[in-house]
């Protein structure tokens, strides 16, 4: 693992002003990741995205983390349904498409 | 126009700064673009919901708004109002981040209160940039292999790669092409939504093309080789003897590229549309008599 490519615990809550055993309740749920070297906990920037949406809506929306784990997962079905809508919106395309081109 | 923050957060002009954060809370717990990916409408009411509380959290702001709310458009008493400003920046809780930034406030908003009140909204060191969203228009053909492209996102040129085997509809993520992060964090990221035009010849369903061409009788009756145009190049293809119209062959590997996995393709499924011929000669005319009798 390159250090470059992570943050320590301690430098991403001093900038976010929180708590570190936020960082820790949200690693048990295992929404992220901590990895830890020489003692030290760091996180890995590419779950950065996630872990400020959880900071938010921990924070400003006033949702606990079991809540967040929920909407995660439900994100997650979205996210796959959508990718499946699109799928088939392409195949209708084909056949629109193909029914299209057959009348001509 | 004049905007009812009110109305927005669904509460009394009485309403206790509790009630205005609960409101608030509610139906930003509705609206906000993390719980709504994709969805502009729940975006928009989002931003109508965070300038709303943005204003009536603050009690300077909502004395001001309550005060000269409705008078927005009269210029001299909105610049007495900005001259007497007086710059409060801790007093208002700050409101979620990540999509924001000062343009996401109404014209109202930015009249009264001279822009977005970037003070005020600093709890938090905000991190991470804004993602950005754009659709690109591309040909099947343009799909078909990996090249490079220049686009023009927010007056800055980025050169990205779109690989071979992109389908119409799917997001691409440019890391770090988003808004510039903020107190040094990372830049927000790129999304592209693709946008494949149909093709006239070609069909594509997930990675295989279909596509129909048209046979002469005699081929059709005796076989014989023909050649075919595929997105790769011609073909040489061979076609069986009394092969029947709508018959269909698969030539493997002939169809479109699979996403990121260099080297594979899929099928081209072709459906022979068989055209029986005109204006006959008079030879033409006795022998297909010929062939008729010898039906029977």
């Amino acid at each position: 693992m390159h250090l470059e490519n992570l943050i320590s615990e301690n430098e991403f809550c001093a900038k976010h002003n929180i708590e570190i055993s936020f960082i820790r309740s949200i690693q048990e749920i295992g929404l992220i990741e901590i990895t830890t070297i020489e003692e030290t906990g760091y996180i890995h920037e590419n779950q950065l995205q996630e872990l400020e949406k959880i900071i938010c809506l921990y924070y400003e929306l006033d949702i606990n983390l079991e809540g967040i784990d929920t909407i995660f997962n439900l994100l997650q079905r979205i996210t796959q349904m959508q990718d499946e809508l699109t799928q088939l919106k392409n195949r209708l395309r084909f056949y629109e498409a193909k029914a299209k081109s057959g009348s001509n | 126009m004049f905007i009812d923050y009110y109305k927005i957060l669904g509460i009394a002009k009485t309403a206790t700064p509790d009630e205005i954060k609960k409101a608030y809370r509610k139906l930003a717990r509705k609206y906000h673009p993390d719980l709504n990916p994709g969805d502009n409408e729940a975006k928009q009411s989002f931003q109508k919901v965070n300038e709303a509380n943005e204003v009536l959290s603050d009690p300077e702001k909502r004395k001001k708004y309550d005060q000269h709310g409705k008078d927005w458009q009269h210029a001299d008493d909105i610049e007495n109002m900005q001259r007497n400003q007086n710059q409060s920046t801790n007093s208002s809780r700050q409101s979620y981040s990540g999509a924001q930034s000062g343009s996401d406030f109404s014209d109202f908003f930015e009249s009264m209160f001279g822009g977005s009140s970037s003070g005020g909204r600093s709890r938090q060191a905000k991190f991470r940039g804004q993602d950005y969203n754009a659709e690109l228009r591309i040909n099947l053909t343009d799909a078909y292999e990996t090249h490079k492209r220049t686009l023009t996102v927010n007056d800055k040129n980025i050169r990205i790669t779109i690989p071979a085997g992109v389908e119409n509809g799917q997001v691409i993520k440019i890391a770090g092409h988003g808004g510039a992060g903020i107190n040094g964090g990372p830049n927000g990221d790129l999304f592209i939504t693709f946008s494949i035009a149909n093709h006239q010849v070609f069909k594509r369903l997930a990675n295989d093309l279909y596509c129909t061409i048209d046979l002469d009788l005699y081929t059709a009756i005796l076989g014989g080789e023909i050649t075919i145009d595929t997105l790769k190049g011609k073909v040489k293809l061979n076609v069986k003897p009394e092969t029947q119209n709508g018959s269909i062959v698969k030539l493997k590997g002939k169809g479109f590229p699979v996403y990121k996995e260099e080297g594979r393709f899929g099928d081209l499924y072709i459906t022979y549309s068989i055209k029986t011929p005109t204006n006959l000669t008079e030879k033409q005319k006795e022998l297909f008599s010929e062939l008729s009798k010898l039906k029977s």
